[in-house]
């Protein structure tokens, strides 16, 4: 993270574009040239950020999704701790895990998991339910174990809504971790925050965050295609 | 633990600082917070509730209204609050304008969903009993509606309290934010003691509204839902099962 007082203006070569020096609305020249070094970078991290966490949030959703739809009971406390987490807002969640954990990825990473929870737990457990008792009498009369019936039947049937989750988080964790550059230097909060310092730079302001929006647009596409790729049967309907 | 406590201590204080003088108390910081929040949500829902309401009673725009609430989430606040930073200049307004870009969206959606959900036989009856309109979207569908709108409004609210925090590191002060983004002038414990107020805003607000919102439901709605978990963000799910239609 660039210290506050450094110079006025970012990456200032003595060759920057007068487009960069008269700070235009938006200067492909700087673009250009600071892809490698300054973009690029931090578009990997962001990316990287994003997967751990919705990876690592999964695996938790779906392990307590799957003891939900086994012991009901189990249910309201999940929703009533994601919900608590969900509620913090992301700057004092940050904070609040420096103390104990220290500002590192590790911090960043349980809080842009706890995001994912509720959402990922929700749509899961939904999913599951939604899956009628005359398919699963139909899976049982077929002579289908409990087990069976859960990974052949149920979880095949809940995709769409599982996947329908997994965009949601997807998407809001890849803003929420523009945040993340406050305890740990890594995303695209990072060129942000140095633009912001900046003047604001305009050119490295809009450029990072049009990748964030743009990467949230991807990933989100890239969803669908994988939904529609593993539901061959809703497409015949 | 001992940042804790020395963060505790903070807050007894009410955000002094030994050798800061001119720091603003953190009730003054939390009241600008909920201040700057109320006027975002505020204007928000006066702009969404009677979009929502139009496209849900005339059932279209489904796609629209529902991926609405899904570009939204994918617009990043910080973004957000520093392009209108760059191009206008981050006064009071420019904040409201960042705020409301961003709970619009959930509002919108949470509202279609209600109104677009409420059962046709119960319309059909409405305007066998001589309603108009009007008066079918005033004495039927909002107040069936009403709980999901409700959650749309606590939604965007606990995101508002969260952006107005985020637009400190933006440049813009007099928020809870601050004293998270100036390290320099408040410690570390400084720091973590305003993290846990913003934590605790948004937890009460949250909880209000919650409140608020049981009070508002309809009774008839109410024997409904005990049957299904609580709706904390009803909309997710409801959302979920609609966009695999």
């Amino acid at each position: 993270m660039r210290e506050a007082g450094g110079p006025v203006i970012p990456n200032y070569a003595a060759h920057s574009s007068s487009c960069v020096v008269h700070n235009h609305a938006f200067c492909w020249g700087w673009v250009d040239e600071n892809w490698g070094s300054v973009l690029w970078p931090a578009l990997r991290q962001h990316v990287l950020l994003v997967a751990a966490a919705v990876a690592i949030g999964f695996a938790i959703a779906f392990a307590l999704a799957l003891a939900a739809h086994r012991y009901r009971r189990i249910e309201r406390p999940t929703i009533f701790v994601t919900t608590l987490l969900y509620t913090i807002p992301s700057l004092a969640l940050f904070e609040l895990l420096v103390a104990p954990v220290g500002a590192n990825v590790i911090s960043a990473e349980i809080a842009l998991v706890s995001y994912t929870l509720l959402i990922l737990f929700r749509n899961i457990l939904t999913g599951l339910r939604s899956v009628p008792a005359e398919v699963l009498d139909s899976a049982e009369g077929m002579g289908m174990s409990r087990r069976q019936a859960l990974w052949r039947v149920e979880l095949p049937l809940a995709l769409p809504a599982i996947i329908a989750g997994l965009r949601i988080a997807v998407v809001t964790i890849i803003a929420l971790a523009t945040i993340v550059y406050t305890i740990y230097d890594a995303g695209l909060g990072v060129p942000i925050h140095t633009a912001l310092g900046e003047g604001p730079f305009k050119t490295e302001l809009i450029a990072a965050g049009a990748l964030a929006i743009a990467l949230a647009l991807l990933a989100d596409g890239l969803l669908v295609l994988a939904q529609r790729a593993l539901t061959p049967w809703a497409r015949a309907r | 633990m001992h940042e804790f406590v020395e963060a505790f201590k903070f807050i007894l204080h009410n955000g002094a600082i030994a050798g800061e003088p001119e720091l603003p108390s953190l009730a003054h910081l939390a009241l600008e917070t909920l201040k700057v929040g109320a006027i975002g949500v505020a204007v928000s829902a006066l702009i969404a509730v009677p979009v929502g309401v139009w496209l849900g009673h005339i059932h279209r725009g489904s796609f629209a209204a529902i991926n609405l609430g899904n570009v939204g989430r994918a617009l990043p606040s910080l973004a957000v609050l520093a392009i209108g930073d760059a191009f206008l200049g981050l006064g009071l307004s420019v904040v409201e304008l960042a705020l409301v870009i961003l709970a619009v969206p959930p509002i919108i959606t949470n509202t279609y969903l209600g109104v677009d959900g409420v059962d046709g036989e119960v319309v059909d009856a409405a305007c066998g009993m001589g309603m108009g309109a009007t008066e079918i979207i005033a004495r039927v569908e909002l107040p069936l509606a009403l709980p999901l709108i409700f959650a749309g409004i606590r939604t965007a609210s606990v995101f508002v309290i969260s952006t107005a925090t985020i637009a400190s590191l933006a440049g813009f002060s007099g928020t809870l934010g601050d004293p998270i983004a100036n390290e320099t002038s408040y410690h570390f414990y400084g720091v973590l003691g305003a993290a846990i107020c913003v934590a605790a805003l948004a937890l009460a607000v949250e909880g209000a509204l919650t409140l608020a919102q049981h009070a508002l439901t309809p009774r008839g709605l109410r024997l409904e839902r005990q049957t299904q978990a609580d709706p904390a963000s009803g909309a997710v799910a409801h959302a979920a099962t609609l966009s695999t239609q």
